[in-house]
């Protein structure tokens, strides 16, 4: 494994398989814990269209698709609060808005798209310097906001209806909690893509559960699990020529159905050991 | 009238011009302990979301201490249906009865004195020897405290409890309504409930909801408000001990 670190590739690889597992580390757990899922597979998927609009004007894609997953986390907040629109609904439409938003802008762009695969599926093998640093201030922001709001989002997490009560800005807090979902999707694109990024969002969160009663260790738990899961899938990929993104799914995937099965077994012995 | 803790006067809601309460008009002083009964769908639930500013009357009026609910309602301690939680969230009980706290800390962390109201509150309910476990490791009857430890630590006038019964076993009811006795020194008790049985014998005062509100500022209730409230004739049983809530019939 040593010697796959002289690749510059490589270190750039770890380094964005790490700063992207404390973003979906932290993040993940309160996705998980509130249940947001859906909401955050909307926000991921809208998304792509900043990814376009980065093509159409010849900057950055990653720096663009920040903007446009704020947007769509906010909208997505807002609209069902709004209108009479029920909130998965407004997920479902804001979802694909947002990729035929992105399909559209790189239609328009003159030229063929060579890279889109990876931002859709990741391919972590591929990040540029300049896209670390941007995931490197991002993760500060979320650490930041996290270690100021951590009362708060406790509070409204658990039970929204009480904060609010209690006189929580739990609704602001709330759009607040959404736009870093939006900004940890950012981080993750490069690593899994924003087809993907459900799952490192979700799974390192659930299997840290299992481990703990308690939201903070959950959160370094989760961070441990998600650098294991991309760094096993990231090696493994690179031994076997297999792609990146699609193997730290599936490397997550197994392990969190191994560690349920592992669990049922254990609970619920045969008959025959009693 | 300073005692005023909750008043509504004329409160209409309408769930897309179906009205959900009816001219509904109600004040609940400092020492009172209310109950109010009602069929499911009959808008208790509502009231207590008018009462707590969330949900805002179509024509009436709400006050709470005198003032505007969404400003006033921090005073109000809400013991919500504790069915409608996840009860598999990762937090402990220490933690839940800290998050009452969390209005009056906000954007600071926890003082001392936050952490000793929170106590405190554990305290009142009996509930501290279980300020380590998780929320989920409780049976019904000791989750509905530490949610009323929750209210208490926020330091309430009022305490409003939707259907606090439901999900505790017999023997656990009457712990909970003689903890709801002591409280009553305190604060005003608004309980809301669908089990007439369960809150009669406790409580002061009873109001029957049914979209209108049928309340005579006493315990008494008249089959005629019976009949009004479930739409359909009411078998009465009058429960003699310790007070007579029923007249005659």
């Amino acid at each position: 494994m040593i010697e796959i670190l002289q690749y510059g590739f490589m270190v750039n690889a770890l380094a964005a398989a790490s700063l992207a597992a404390i973003a979906c580390g932290i993040i993940g757990v309160y996705v998980v814990v509130k249940r947001i899922v859906f909401i955050s597979g909307g926000i991921s998927h809208a998304s792509f269209g900043g990814i376009g609009l980065g093509y159409f004007l010849g900057i950055d894609p990653v720096l663009c698709v920040i903007p446009f997953s704020i947007a769509s986390a906010l909208s997505i907040g807002e609209v069902s609060r709004r209108t009479k629109v029920s909130e998965d609904s407004a997920i479902g439409i804001i979802w694909t808005m947002g990729m035929a938003i992105g399909i559209m802008f790189i239609s328009l762009t003159p030229g063929y798209a060579p890279d889109l695969f990876s931002y859709l599926f990741g391919n972590i093998l591929t990040v540029p310097r300049s896209d670390l640093w941007i995931m490197l201030l991002l993760d500060i922001a979320i650490i930041a906001v996290v270690y100021l709001l951590y009362k708060e989002f406790l509070a409204i997490t658990f039970d929204e209806e009480f904060a609010t009560v209690i006189g929580i800005p739990a609704h602001k807090l709330y759009l607040v909690l959404l736009c870093l979902i939006a900004l940890t999707v950012v981080v993750l694109i490069r690593v899994v893509g924003v087809i993907l990024v459900i799952a490192l969002l979700t799974i390192p969160a659930a299997v840290s559960r299992r481990f703990t009663d308690d939201l903070r260790k959950m959160m370094v738990l989760s961070i441990f699990f998600a650098a294991l899961f991309s760094i096993t899938g990231l090696y493994m990929s690179y031994a076997l020529d297999l792609p990146s993104g699609s193997t730290i799914v599936l490397v997550s995937g197994i392990v969190f159905s191994l560690l349920e099965l592992f669990r049922h077994v254990r609970r619920n012995p045969p008959l025959s050991a009693i | 009238m300073n005692d005023e803790v909750i008043n509504l006067r004329n409160v209409w809601v309408h769930y897309d011009s179906m009205p959900v309460l009816e001219d509904v008009s109600i004040t609940v002083y400092q020492h009172d302990f209310l109950g109010i009964i009602g069929p499911n769908g009959g808008g208790k639930s509502t009231l207590l979301r008018v009462m707590l500013g969330l949900v805002k009357p179509s024509r009436g009026e709400v006050r709470v201490l005198g003032g505007d609910p969404e400003h006033n309602r921090r005073y109000i301690g809400y013991v919500p249906q504790y069915s409608l939680f996840d009860i598999n969230f990762p937090i402990n009980v220490r933690d839940v009865v800290l998050t009452g706290r969390a209005g009056h800390a906000l954007f600071r962390r926890y003082t001392d004195q936050d952490k000793e109201l929170a106590y405190n509150a554990l305290k009142m309910v009996d509930m501290l020897p279980f300020e380590n476990r998780q929320i989920g490791e409780l049976s019904g009857g000791q989750r509905q405290r530490v949610f009323i430890a929750r209210a208490l630590a926020a330091g309430p006038k009022v305490l409003l409890l939707d259907e606090p019964a439901a999900g505790i076993d017999a023997r656990m009811q009457t712990e909970f309504y003689e903890l709801l006795e002591k409280l009553k020194e305190k604060m005003a008790i608004v309980i809301v409930s669908h089990d007439i049985t369960a809150i009669s014998i406790y409580v002061d005062t009873i109001a029957c909801l049914n979209r209108k509100l049928f309340y005579h500022g006493s315990k008494e209730i008249t089959p005629e408000d019976l009949m009004a409230t479930y739409q359909c004739p009411v078998e009465l049983i009058a429960h003699g001990v310790p007070h007579r809530v029923l007249r005659e019939h």
